[in-house]
């Protein structure tokens, strides 16, 4: 039973008599229906059945009020479908009846949409409020945080990361925090959302109602056109390492959906995040075509002259890089093989005045570099890239 | 209900491609004239791909925000829009007179109106008229004045300079100016050579680009001779073989470009209501002057 005394304003008792007068209504586990002979109407929620006058309306008991609120906060406060959605997911709609539901918003409900902490609560008449927030900041208090109310201010917070880097994919788990938006409407909560993860919402939307449209990789090969035409040639297994090299929850909080076909999945781990990817995006694609150019080559046999633990570092060394961990480790220590001073103390001893690993020459033949002719792809990427 | 579109290219390496899109995005809300406008990019999110299923609308107008036509507005746009039916030939355009099409979305099964690209419309040199006086910081500027528009060439695509080549003659023609060229990265008249250009002390360059980037804020002004080092900053104006160079940056980050991207709107059949007005009423020019 609700802790909160719902109460219906005029308004709603006005929207509930005129949505009857066309027709009954049924949502949520309220059942209404006006009867014109006797001019009573017929109300029924899980626990209660009633049957009252026009002017005892505003007189119904607490609970049956609280189905009323709720019936006209999503169908009367709520712009869209997908909006609707998405507020009853965040209130945990599809698990609890409405009375639950409104004891529990009256101290907050609580759930993560990637780094997002997004908090439903409710005033006595029923309408939702929202808070938006770091997940890393769920526990700050609100006055330690910079305080929004615009939604569209969401995109310019997720444009950089914590130490200034631009964030070209907006689901990377880089979001910065120290920022809250608060008492948001229900309208307002969906835009900002939409501007921290864009379209993460109606693809998540999409894939509830079983109508998700996934573009595999084959189809986005099929797809290309100018210079990404190059991606048809990459190997299938390099896609498999391309999904695990950009895909991962570690990279980006979309759950990855599609394969390399509809019948021939891939191995690497799709994710666990809560929206779904339907395609690859501009930056795999991207990053497609480079891994395209560079896997035209062949293999060479190299002789290195490495001691065992130089072997170690130069994997510490990749490893450090692939896991963003270069700037934990700490200035003095030298124990780390991807340390500062290791690195450069390995570049001193082992690689030459001309950049060569072990002395060993790239192209031992004197040949030209394959792909020397690429160089303008920075150009191309900031214009038409054609 | 009314849902705006606008698309644009946006980058993976540069935070501020996407800016012109966004504020413009921003200045029209605030207008009131469609009830809601989304962006989508070809290199970031939304992508074109997944951006008309952000718009609710039943009447939905997709305006591009690119300079000219050619392989993005023809093919690229369509195909990621799935617009059934696309063909350029729906424009019926000599290269800068593409004006709309309405065709069906079949990503979201609703007809969309599929604009011409902002930079060919004709209020776009009014825009570029706006982005002189903004860099001058002078309302009236234009008597003792050169003003170069500064575009690609034909290299990449031949409608393009087209589109430098209208824009420059329907400035000349308001007679406002002392002299008015259209210059050109990879073709003559070259940018490089804007001093010899001009017989004015004075000349105002503005690139007809949507954003800034690396060709507006690095390539130009070295080319120019405006600075050594773009990382340096440079002067406005600066001096260049004893002319005032007053570069102006990417037109398409002048705020009335807003007002571009609702004409294009408005020709489709968009019922806009006073929004063109109350954009052109807040853009007013500003007086500080680009590139510090």
């Amino acid at each position: 039973m609700s802790t909160i005394e719902s109460r219906l304003s005029e308004t709603q008792l006005a929207a509930f008599r005129e949505t009857l007068a066309e027709g009954a209504i049924d949502h949520d586990g309220l059942a209404a229906d006006y009867d014109a002979e006797t001019e009573t109407y017929q109300i029924e929620t899980p626990d209660r059945q009633a049957s009252v006058g026009a002017d005892e309306l505003g007189e119904v008991a607490a609970e049956q009020a609280a189905y009323i609120s709720n019936w006209y906060f999503y169908t009367q406060q709520i712009d869209s479908e997908v909006t609707r959605a998405f507020c009853r997911w965040l209130e945990l709609a599809a698990d609890h009846p409405v009375p639950d539901r409104y004891a529990a918003l009256e101290s907050g409900v609580d759930r993560e949409w990637g780094q997002l902490s997004i908090t439903t609560t409710i005033s006595e008449d029923g309408t939702r409020h929202y808070g938006v927030c770091h997940v890393d900041d769920s526990d700050v208090e609100a006055a330690a945080l910079t305080a929004h109310t615009d939604p569209f201010d969401a995109r310019d917070i997720g444009t950089l990361d914590a130490k200034g880097r631009y964030r070209p994919l907006r689901t990377a788990p880089s979001l910065d925090s120290g920022w809250i938006f608060v008492d948001l409407t229900a309208n307002e909560v969906y835009e900002a959302v939409e501007a921290f993860y864009p379209a993460t919402v109606v693809n998540w939307y999409r894939e509830g109602r079983g109508e998700l449209d996934i573009d595999h990789w084959r189809d986005e090969q099929d797809r290309q056109s100018g210079i990404y035409n190059l991606i048809t040639v990459l190997p299938d297994e390099a896609v498999d390492w391309a999904a695990a090299a950009c895909c991962e929850d570690s990279q980006c909080l979309k759950r990855r959906e599609w394969q390399l076909s509809e019948d021939e999945p891939l191995a690497a781990e799709g994710g666990d995040g809560v929206f779904p990817c339907r395609g690859p995006c501009s930056m795999v694609v991207a990053a497609g075509r480079e891994w395209a150019k560079l896997e035209r080559q062949d293999t060479r046999t190299y002789e290195f002259e490495l001691t065992p633990s130089e072997k170690e570092q130069l994997e510490a060394v990749i490893d450090a890089v692939a896991d963003d961990e270069v700037d934990e480790i700490r200035e003095a220590d030298v124990s780390n093989g991807a340390n500062r001073y290791r690195v450069r103390y390995l570049r001193e001893k082992r690689v030459d005045d001309h950049g060569n690993l072990s002395g060993t020459p790239t192209h031992p033949d004197d040949h030209e570099a394959e792909d020397a002719d690429d160089s303008d792809d920075h150009k191309a990427e900031d214009a038409d890239d054609h | 209900m009314q849902s705006l579109v606008i698309v644009a290219h946006g980058s993976h390496l540069n935070p501020d491609s996407a800016t012109p899109t966004h504020t413009h995005a921003e200045t029209i809300r605030e207008t009131g004239g469609f009830d809601e406008v989304r962006t989508g990019f070809w290199k970031e999110e939304p992508s074109l791909r997944d951006v008309l299923r952000t718009a609710r609308g039943e009447d939905i107008y997709v305006v591009p925000l690119f300079i000219s036509e050619g392989y993005f507005t023809e093919r690229v746009i369509p195909r990621e829009l799935r617009l059934e039916g696309w063909d350029p030939d729906l424009w019926d355009s000599d290269g800068i007179s593409a004006d709309t099409a309405t065709l069906v979305a079949s990503d979201i099964d609703k007809e969309v109106h599929y604009c011409g690209p902002v930079g060919t419309h004709e209020a776009m040199a009014d825009v570029l008229v706006r982005r002189a006086e903004s860099v001058t910081g002078d309302p009236s500027v234009g008597e003792g004045f050169g003003f170069a528009v500064v575009g690609h060439g034909t290299e990449r695509n031949e409608n393009s300079a087209k589109a430098i080549e209208y824009h420059t003659e329907r400035i000349r023609e308001t007679g406002r100016f002392d002299e008015v060229k259209a210059l050109f990265m990879d073709e003559e008249p070259e940018v490089d050579d804007v001093a010899d250009q001009f017989e004015s002390e004075d000349i105002i360059v503005v690139p007809l680009f949507i954003a800034d980037g690396f060709h507006t804020q690095e390539d130009i002004p070295e080319d120019m001779g405006l600075t050594d080092d773009y990382r340096t900053g440079y002067d406005v104006p600066a001096e260049v073989d004893g002319h005032r160079i007053w570069y102006g940056g990417a037109v398409g980050t002048e705020e009335l470009t807003a007002d571009v991207i609702l004409e294009r709107a408005a020709d489709a059949g968009a019922d806009i209501g006073n929004a063109i007005e109350r954009v052109r009423q807040q853009t007013k020019p500003t007086t500080g002057a680009a590139g510090d």
